[in-house]
């Protein structure tokens, strides 16, 4: 799409996007194009002397089984948080379009945990499932449940799960019930009229006429429970016990920083961007269809 | 509503009120627990209702007074995350405001290709890019600035691209209308299109304000001295010594302080708050 009405000058818009350009560039594509290039790089133990490996880098990294054991706890990781994230905040969201009366005080409540940093909602959750003083590991203990997520790497996976999925579920209401306010009220009476009940009416008309809010959420919620919940992992289990929730943006940081593995980390960076890459795309299919839809 | 079901409303507002319970309990807990001592939090299980003292407990995580190993005063990290996060909500704002006008209302060679290079930047995320980028600041020695903390993060296609589509809404008629009173580009800028914009800048601020406050990755790379922590990554450092140690009492304190700000901010620009959500993910 163009203007058909433009101004003319032949150092003005240059200067105008200068700020932003300078930002990327600096910022974006140098860095960018650093950690491709380290990632066919290995450095000598000195740090002296680079020479060209190829794909090396990258052969040890999928022959690494802590690699790949990072990969599949980021699929079960961003699974458990996009499909449990989603079915509850739609079950609210459905609720919440019923209701006429409080409905503001609702959305209110429901939307204060998006303002909650990732670390901070982290801190919380095992404030009360610490193993020595939690509340929750109380209530477990007196209901004959052991908890502790220090040693057992299923209650860990599950403490940083429920930490994001807490965080993300102000952001998957409000797109429901967006969704669900704009689907026409004529679709509804009509079922009603013609005798469908509640639930007829939400499994035939509702949630169906979802359908592209649910896609576009769970990318949406697959592209977080991939990178923004590092703060999340780093602040409650840090990727343990072990290895066990070391997610793969954990691990990159980990890798980079703790362990100093140059060429590693860096194509841990690459993969990440292909995964990107990849989502994105995904995503630009998608709202292409939602308009001829 | 479309039909009167006196209990089906009854079981909405239940399951409402359920699941606010449950979303506000951890809220609820933190604040419980920054009204007691330390020892109160101890004694398993812990207190369910407030206890005496509240005062205490906040101005000592302030001022950074009577706190155990690591003195941390979070007073000083919240004015940190301040700044922070209103220079990266204004920095963003404002150059993606002048990059939009740029690729709107003007024809200059490239453009295509400055518009893919914004375009790009939404696949490179800090995440991907960790070590590098963390090179750049160490070699631009913006290591524990403000600079170091915000100026990386100013650069934003999506701001540019909801810019974008705004400018792209406003009549041609308006231009013409401007040129013919003698006004120049910047003219109209500054007394036409800012002023249009005034909803979709509000409704950017509060998501930008939230981004900026909660990010935790990037000040744990550009900062390494205790004096330039934001509060998110302070807090991390409160509970870093193991449970036994840690100042319960002062970290939840410092919980409810970190999510205070936001919260106000996302609760008194509520209307904002969900036009930008739904905007900037067009």
């Amino acid at each position: 799409m163009e203007k058909r009405v433009l101004f003319r000058s032949a150092w003005l818009p240059w200067l105008l996007i200068a700020p932003q350009m300078a930002v990327i560039l600096v910022f974006f594509f140098w860095p960018a194009s650093q950690a491709m290039l380290q990632s066919v790089q290995a450095e000598d133990a000195f740090g002296t002397s680079t020479t060209f490996v190829g794909l090396d880098n990258f052969r040890t990294l999928f022959e690494d089984p802590a690699y790949i054991d990072s990969f599949k706890i980021t699929a079960i990781f961003s699974v458990l948080v996009a499909v449990s994230g989603i079915t509850l905040s739609m079950v609210l969201a459905v609720f919440a379009d019923r209701i006429l009366r409080g409905a503001l005080v609702y959305k209110t409540f429901l939307i204060i945990p998006y303002a909650v940093a990732p670390a901070i909602a982290g801190v919380l959750w095992i404030f009360m499932f610490s193993p020595s003083i939690g509340v929750v590991t109380y209530w477990l203990r007196q209901t004959g449940f052991d908890w502790n997520h220090l040693l057992n790497s299923g209650q860990a996976l599950t403490l940083i799960v429920v930490a994001a999925v807490w965080k993300q579920i102000s952001y998957n209401f409000l797109f429901f019930l967006a969704g669900l306010q704009s689907i026409p009220k004529a679709l509804i009476e009509a079922a009603a009229i013609d005798g469908a009940g509640p639930l007829r009416r939400f499994f035939s008309i509702q949630f169906p006429l979802l359908s592209p809010t649910t896609f576009f959420l769970l990318v949406m919620n697959v592209v977080y429970a991939f990178f923004d919940t590092f703060a999340i992992v780093h602040a409650t289990t840090e990727g343990g016990p072990g290895r066990d929730t070391a997610i793969l943006v954990y691990k990159v940081w980990h890798d980079g920083f703790r362990a100093l593995d140059l060429g590693g980390s860096a194509a841990q960076s690459v993969v990440l961007m292909v995964i990107v890459v990849a989502l994105t795309v995904i995503q630009f299919r998608y709202v292409e269809k939602k308009v001829q839809y | 509503m479309v039909e009167r079901r006196p209990g089906l409303t009854f079981v909405s507002h239940l399951v409402l009120i359920l699941g606010i319970l449950l979303i506000a309990f951890p809220i609820y807990l933190a604040f419980v627990a920054s009204t007691h001592t330390r020892d109160e939090i101890l004694r398993v299980p812990m207190p369910l209702v407030p206890g005496a003292h509240m005062v205490e407990n906040y101005t000592a995580a302030l001022t950074g007074a009577d706190t155990q190993g690591a003195r941390v005063v979070v007073g000083r990290m919240m004015w940190i995350s301040f700044v922070t996060a209103m220079v990266i909500a204004v920095g963003k704002i404002a150059i993606s405001l002048l990059s939009a006008f740029a690729i709107v209302y003007f024809r200059f060679p490239f453009k295509k290709i400055v518009f893919w290079l914004i375009f790009v930047t939404l696949m490179l995320p800090v995440e991907v890019r960790i070590l590098p980028t963390y090179k750049v600041l160490a070699d631009l020695n913006m290591l524990n600035t403000y600079a170091g903390l915000t100026v990386p993060l100013i650069a934003s296609a999506t701001a540019t691209f909801l810019f974008r589509q705004f400018f792209l809404s406003v009549p041609d008629e308006l231009v013409e209308a401007a040129r013919i009173d003698g006004a120049g580009p910047m003219r109209f800028f500054k007394d036409v299109l800012v002023p249009l914009s005034q909803t979709s800048i509000a409704a950017l601020f509060v998501i930008q304000f939230i981004y900026g406050w909660n990010q935790y990755l990037w000040p744990l790379l550009a900062t390494t001295s205790e004096d330039m922590y934001p509060v998110v990554i302070g807090i991390k450092r409160m509970i870093a010594s193991g449970d036994a140690a840690v100042d319960w009492n002062l970290v939840m304190a410092t919980a409810i302080l970190a999510l205070v700000p936001p919260a106000i901010v996302v609760v008194l620009m509520q209307r904002w708050f969900v036009k930008g959500l739904v905007d900037t993910e067009k």
